[in-house]
């Protein structure tokens, strides 16, 4: 893994978990669930303060989404491939990204009122998105971290069986 | 015997008759600029109040329609820290807003020129040019009408406060018991529904202006689109030499005190707490959100140019090879 995508990836993650972080305190269940009672984490019951923290957060994903699009159709290698991962990733933070900025414009002053339908739909597409996305990438997390890496770990195994025989 | 008129009873007459002409003209004036659907705004004279409670009765009274009618006993709500909020034992209670009181008076006793003197002020919603209960809210129960009015639906509500949280003046009343979280998870989310002025939309969308405008015996509230409105509070007080709250509180609202005495005295002398707002100076709530999402619209641009930047060194790195 070469550096920028250390670093991209990092970014991407602590990126993603205050969204999420951030993005479920808009919901008033910290304080309920006394979540924002245990030491450090009583900002999570401030909605001013996690609602900047979710529009800055959104601000680096969207820079970041921009970064690694273009990043990737102007490498005229094309060292990395698409999978088939990459394409539902990139539908859910699409998803996220177009709901989440939809949501923004309703927000600013001036706005034309949206009907409680449509906000209802909103945030609960907002929502969904992001379980989705959490979901898949805690499964593809788990399939690299156990199975792929039993799977290694067995032909490992194999190898160093077959070379004992062998000698 | 012919009936004798007296003087005294001659201009008393005339004085009712040029009030009901005059009230009966600012209420067409009104009910024409609401048909319009344009943002309209309410300027109270904090003056000429006197604390009456028409208001809060007539308020009480065209209203009692659209008061929590809750279900006893209430489902248990998880964790047991989850407190309930019941009005509905006391749904004559006028000392402060409730669920089933959106309009109350609050009184100060202030100086007036070396005479102390006892000010009254209906206080309610100030239907917030930008509200953060409209805006914030993640079920979109609150909601704001084309007219400047914010107004939660009731159906839709499912009690969890933010609107009351986020509120400025913490002006949403909840009441449990009640609504859309009944039929949901009652025992792990929301806490009933949360209460406070509509200005009467109902009646505005019928062409009528709100009950606690029509009833005041003393014309204390005045209505209309809100530039108008705005002018018509900069002009009072510059009669009296007095001041204006709300139109700077929390980016603007659309609803105008005007009081001969700084409002930073009568906030420090009314009664202030639960269900009881407050008078002092409120800066914008949504400003720094706001801000934010103007600077949203770089990221892409920034996003961009980071792999622009990337291309070219790694382009020259390819040549120099």
């Amino acid at each position: 893994m070469t550096l920028n995508d250390r670093i991209t990836k990092f970014l991407y993650i602590i990126t993603l978990t205050f969204l999420t972080l951030t993005g479920f305190a808009q919901m008033p269940i910290f304080k309920r669930y006394r979540i924002a009672d245990i030491p450090g984490l009583g900002w999570l019951a401030e909605f001013y303060v996690t609602h900047s923290m979710h529009y800055i957060f959104a601000i680096l994903l969207i820079g970041l989404a921009f970064y690694v699009c273009v990043d990737y159709f102007s490498d005229r290698k094309k060292e990395k491939r698409p999978t088939s991962q990459m394409y539902a990733k990139a539908v859910m933070i699409s998803g996220l990204i177009i709901t989440g900025a939809l949501l923004v414009f309703k927000n600013l002053p001036g706005t034309p009122p949206y009907s409680p339908l449509i906000v209802s739909m909103l945030n609960l597409l907002h929502l969904t998105f992001c379980m989705l996305l959490l979901f898949y990438s805690l499964i593809i997390l788990i399939i690299k971290k156990y199975l792929v890496q039993k799977t290694i770990n067995d032909s490992d195994l194999l190898s160093e069986k077959k070379s004992y025989f062998q000698e | 015997m012919r009936p004798e008129i007296t003087r005294r009873a001659f201009l008393k007459g005339s004085v009712i008759a040029a009030c009901s002409i005059a009230s009966t003209s600012s209420v067409a004036r009104a009910a024409a600029a609401i048909k319009t659907g344009e943002p309209i705004a309410t300027l109270i004279d904090i003056s000429r109040c006197t604390g009456c409670e028409e208001c809060v009765h007539a308020c009480k009274e065209v209203n009692a329609d659209k008061y929590p009618k809750p279900a006893k006993p209430f489902p248990k709500m998880y964790p047991k820290s989850v407190k309930v909020e019941d009005w509905s034992d006391k749904t004559d209670a006028t000392e402060r807003l409730t669920p089933y009181n959106w309009l109350y008076i609050q009184s100060a006793t202030v100086d007036i020129n070396g005479e102390k003197k006892e000010l009254t002020i209906p206080r309610r919603c100030m239907h917030c040019t930008n509200p953060p209960c409209v805006k914030l809210c993640p079920w979109g129960a609150s909601i704001q009408l084309d007219n400047g009015i914010s107004r939660i639906d009731s159906d839709i509500c499912l009690g969890g406060a933010k609107c009351q949280t986020v509120c400025p003046w913490l002006i949403p009343q909840r009441q449990t018991g009640v609504g859309l979280y009944l039929d949901i998870l009652p025992a792990f989310a929301g806490n009933g529904v949360m209460y406070k002025c509509d200005r009467c939309y109902n009646r505005m969308a019928r062409g009528e202006i709100p009950a606690c405008i029509k009833i005041c015996p003393e014309n204390v509230q005045t209505i209309g689109p809100r530039d108008e409105i705005l002018k018509q509070a900069h002009d009072l007080a510059a009669s009296m030499n007095g001041y204006i709250y709300g139109e700077k509180e929390n980016g603007g609202t659309n609803t105008f005190y005007v009081s001969p005495v700084p409002f930073d005295k009568l906030n420090e002398s009314i009664e202030k707490g639960k269900g009881q707002p407050h008078l002092a100076s409120v800066e914008n709530s949504m400003a720094t959100g706001d801000k934010l999402a103007m600077a949203m619209l770089v990221a892409p641009v920034a996003g961009v140019m980071g792999a622009a930047v990337r291309f070219y060194s790694m382009s020259k790195k390819r040549m120099i090879k």
